[in-house]
């Protein structure tokens, strides 16, 4: 007997095809954001998906805060190349060549001027009207009550209070110029359908997931990886290798390893399930004030 | 260890055939909603330590539960709602069983934001509905249960809950459930469950209570693990509204879209609407391989034997099961808008995938909400003042289209029923329909018909007749409907 039935993940792969067609017959010059992680990977392999056999008719941006892991960039670029994306990279060079980092400047500062406004000045400059983001609503709480077509008016700001009613699978895409949409297609996954997804589609991920001996330093509670030359003279003499892996991905000194053995995605899956802690707590930047993912977005920021 | 490994590939085996259920949960703030929804998450594992951790700091803090925690705190996400102290729009959460995914949408319940609940159960399959055993059905019960057989949910739990403060009477509780069955039978939702518990005790949450003996059915999580959601989609219908066209190389033209409702197997005789021509289909392709048939909500790309043209906003049928082509119709109207609505405006309207200009031709009723009373011109409880809809009003209305829709009575078929309509100025999203049927023509208040353009008449000569039509075309798919005659 045929069966018309999908399961959870078959039917979240369709309801984000949709999505990600939807934005491409409606917009202009949409543009898919890409951070490198684990979201965005399984967010790109559904826009190829979309488009298959086709090739998909949006461009690839990542944003670079100059302080990523290198494992990093070099999986961006191999990624890029292998699938034939059209891969744009940005970056606010002015304050690069300012010497802004998060040793110097603290991730607050770094962050608002690496991320946040790198992605506003990128977004202006090629005046994109619609632009994808892999964030999910599990993540958390201020992310739980965003739409899948978020509004951004001509500043890039997210008003939270103001949100426009979203039904059934009708996506309003309408904007004036200047204005824009945020689109989530990834909304309803959660951090389990991610790592089911990779691991059934064989989505390649920054191995940097993976446990491996690393160097690393403890800072603040953290442990940091010493990726490159900018760390600090004075944190030189405590680096040491540790099994560890990272549940989220950005830049170096403010993403938190967490000790582990697991190299599989089993075995991540396995932790995970056994884990008491919840994913973003590895994030050093949610933590700068009270409320300060939802500031953060309201500023533009994903 | 060895034995372990397997184990987590048994559970990402069954995981992975796991389905996925969408609720929609209506309360207000004095209910225990948030409460519930805690423990549904708290008891499934959900909350990890350091949540929990924030939790039992905030809960102290400003909680509102005395020596319990504060679930609202956890739920109530941005900044502004914990200072008020109420939830001010729909908040997604996740959380899994052994057997199914679920995804609740957490909406609030005080009138000013029917507009939040309506978004947050468009989507949903089943709503559950809480109650306060002390003071039972109230007001807003009936209006959250109004909504939710607007949004055609078909399944609906009555969660009775705080039932501790009323020492767990059998007879409170019957009570309170002959009093919502009155009401509810008349509203034709089909599948009606009653259950009594204490979201903050845990009570019928996720166990059965030992404190209810009498309580004959299962508890909640049970009745959400169990519940058949299978026959939720139409599969009756088929219906593809064609969403991209796919023009890789010139050997490949594919229509990428969402089957909206039905079946559609490969060698099926199809029908593009408007244009009425028909093909068969060559293949159903996806990433993952060509399927022999496509089913709701799958997302594919069909290719055609015949070169027929398609573009997006028209649809792929069955040529003996066709959707109602009208320009007219009556539908169920909500207001979404601070903004009241301009009668005399005309605005966008997005239904599936397509997009035309709409005008409001009559208002007949508003539905009081609260009392289910219809309120209209005729009947004297509405004046040509009160009559334009404003934001949270429901109302029967008869729009005109610029071109012509392909749609399908909502109660028969959601995805090809309902439409948004979009401020042309603002583009706010001012209102969202569920279309009761076509109207005829002779029923319309406002006759006026489509501009025409008479290309004898004009002196075109047939070689340009093409680009005209070219050029009236994109006009359509722009929204703007012109009638040409050759």
């Amino acid at each position: 007997m045929e069966e018309y039935k999908l399961s959870h993940l078959k039917e979240l792969e369709a309801e984000s095809i949709h999505i990600i067609r939807e934005v491409a017959a409606e917009f202009e010059n949409p543009v898919m954001l890409y951070s490198i992680g684990k979201d965005s990977s399984v967010m790109v392999r559904l826009a190829e998906k979309a488009f298959a056999p086709g090739k998909v008719p949006f461009p690839l941006m990542h944003i670079d805060s100059k302080w990523k892991f290198k494992e990093m960039i070099q999986f961006r670029d191999e990624y890029a190349k292998k699938y034939g994306w059209n891969l744009i990279v940005e970056s606010n060079m002015e304050a690069f060549q300012a010497g802004v980092g998060p040793f110097t400047h603290g991730s607050k500062v770094h962050t608002d001027l690496m991320k946040t406004q790198a992605l506003l000045q990128a977004l202006d400059k090629y005046k994109f009207d619609a632009a994808f983001g892999g964030a999910r609503r599990d993540e958390e709480k201020s992310r739980a009550k965003e739409r899948i077509f978020s509004f951004r008016d001509k500043f890039h700001q997210w008003d939270p209070k103001n949100q426009r009613p979203e039904l059934w699978d009708i996506y309003n895409a309408r904007v004036h110029k200047g204005e824009s949409i945020r689109v989530f297609p990834i909304s309803n996954w959660t951090e389990l359908d991610i790592w089911q997804y990779i691991r059934l589609e064989n989505i390649p991920i920054v191995p940097l997931y993976y446990a491996k001996e690393r160097p690393v330093i403890n800072l603040d509670g953290n442990i940091i990886m010493a990726d490159d030359e900018r760390l600090p003279e004075k944190y030189r003499d405590q680096i040491e290798m540790k099994m560890v892996r990272f549940r989220t991905l950005g830049c170096w000194p403010l993403t938190g390893a967490v000790e582990s053995g697991a190299a599989t995605i089993e075995e991540i899956v396995e932790e995970m399930m056994t884990t008491t802690k919840s994913e973003r707590t590895t994030r050093v930047i949610d933590f700068d004030q009270e409320g300060s993912m939802e500031q953060k977005k309201r500023e533009g920021y994903f | 260890m060895a034995d372990n490994k397997l184990d987590i590939k048994a559970f990402l085996d069954k995981d992975e055939q796991k389905d996925l259920l969408r609720l929609l949960t209506a309360g207000s703030v004095d209910d225990g909603k948030s409460t519930l929804i805690g423990r549904l998450l708290f008891d499934s594992k959900k909350l990890y330590e350091d949540q929990l951790d924030a939790l039992e700091r905030d809960s102290k803090r400003v909680g509102n539960a005395g020596e319990h925690i504060d679930y609202a705190l956890l739920l109530d996400g941005l900044k502004a709602e914990r200072e008020q102290g109420i939830t001010i729009d729909v908040a997604y959460r996740y959380f899994s069983t052994n057997g199914r995914k679920f995804i609740i949408a957490d909406t609030p319940g005080h009138e000013q934001y029917t507009r939040n609940m309506i978004t947050g159960g468009s989507t949903a399959n089943l709503a559950i509905i809480l109650v306060d055993a002390r003071t039972g059905v109230i007001t807003q019960t009936r209006r959250h249960t109004f909504l939710v057989s607007l949004l055609g949910i078909k399944h609906v739990v009555l969660a009775v809950n705080k039932m501790d403060l009323v020492d767990f009477s059998e007879e409170r509780f019957n009570e309170i459930v002959a009093d919502y069955k009155k009401f509810v039978t008349p509203l034709g939702i089909p599948d009606v469950n009653c259950i009594p518990l204490s979201a903050l005790d845990g009570d019928n949450v996720v166990d059965k209570s030992e404190r209810t003996p009498w309580y004959k059915g299962i508890s909640l999580l049970d009745f959400l693990e169990t519940v058949h959601i299978d026959n939720d989609h139409n599969f009756a219908d088929f219906r593809f509204p064609v969403q991209y066209v796919l023009r890789p190389n010139l050997d490949f033209r594919g229509f990428c879209g969402k089957v909206a409702s039905g079946i559609v197997r490969k060698g099926d005789t199809v029908m593009a609407l408007p244009s009425g021509k028909t093909s068969k289909v060559k293949s159903i392709v996806t990433y993952d391989g060509e399927l022999d048939y496509a089913f709701p909500p799958q997302s594919v790309t069909l290719t055609l034997e015949d070169e027929i043209d398609v573009s997006r906003g028209e649809m792929l049928v069955h040529p003996d099961n066709l959707p109602t082509v009208d320009r007219n119709f009556e539908a169920m109207m909500v207001w979404m808008d601070e903004e009241p609505m301009d009668i005399n405006k005309s605005f966008f309207i997005k239904q599936t995938t397509n997009l035309s200009r709409t005008r409001i031709d009559t208002i007949k009723y508003k539905v009081d909400v609260n009392t289910m009373e219809h309120l209209s011109l005729e009947n004297g409880q509405l004046t040509k003042e009160t009559l334009p809809l404003q934001l949270n009003q429901i109302a029967r209305v008869v729009l005109t289209t610029a071109k012509e829709l392909f749609f399908d009575p909502y109660k028969k078929n959601k995805s090809c029923g309902s439409f948004i309509l979009i401020d042309p100025i603002t583009n706010n999203t001012s209102a969202v329909g569920m279309i009761i049927d076509r109207v005829e023509m002779k029923d319309m208040s406002d006759t006026e018909d489509v501009p025409v353009l008479d290309m004898t008449k004009l002196g075109i000569v047939p070689e340009h007749y093409e680009a005209v039509e070219k050029a009236v075309k994109e006009l359509e798919r722009q929204g703007f409907a012109v009638r040409l005659i050759k």
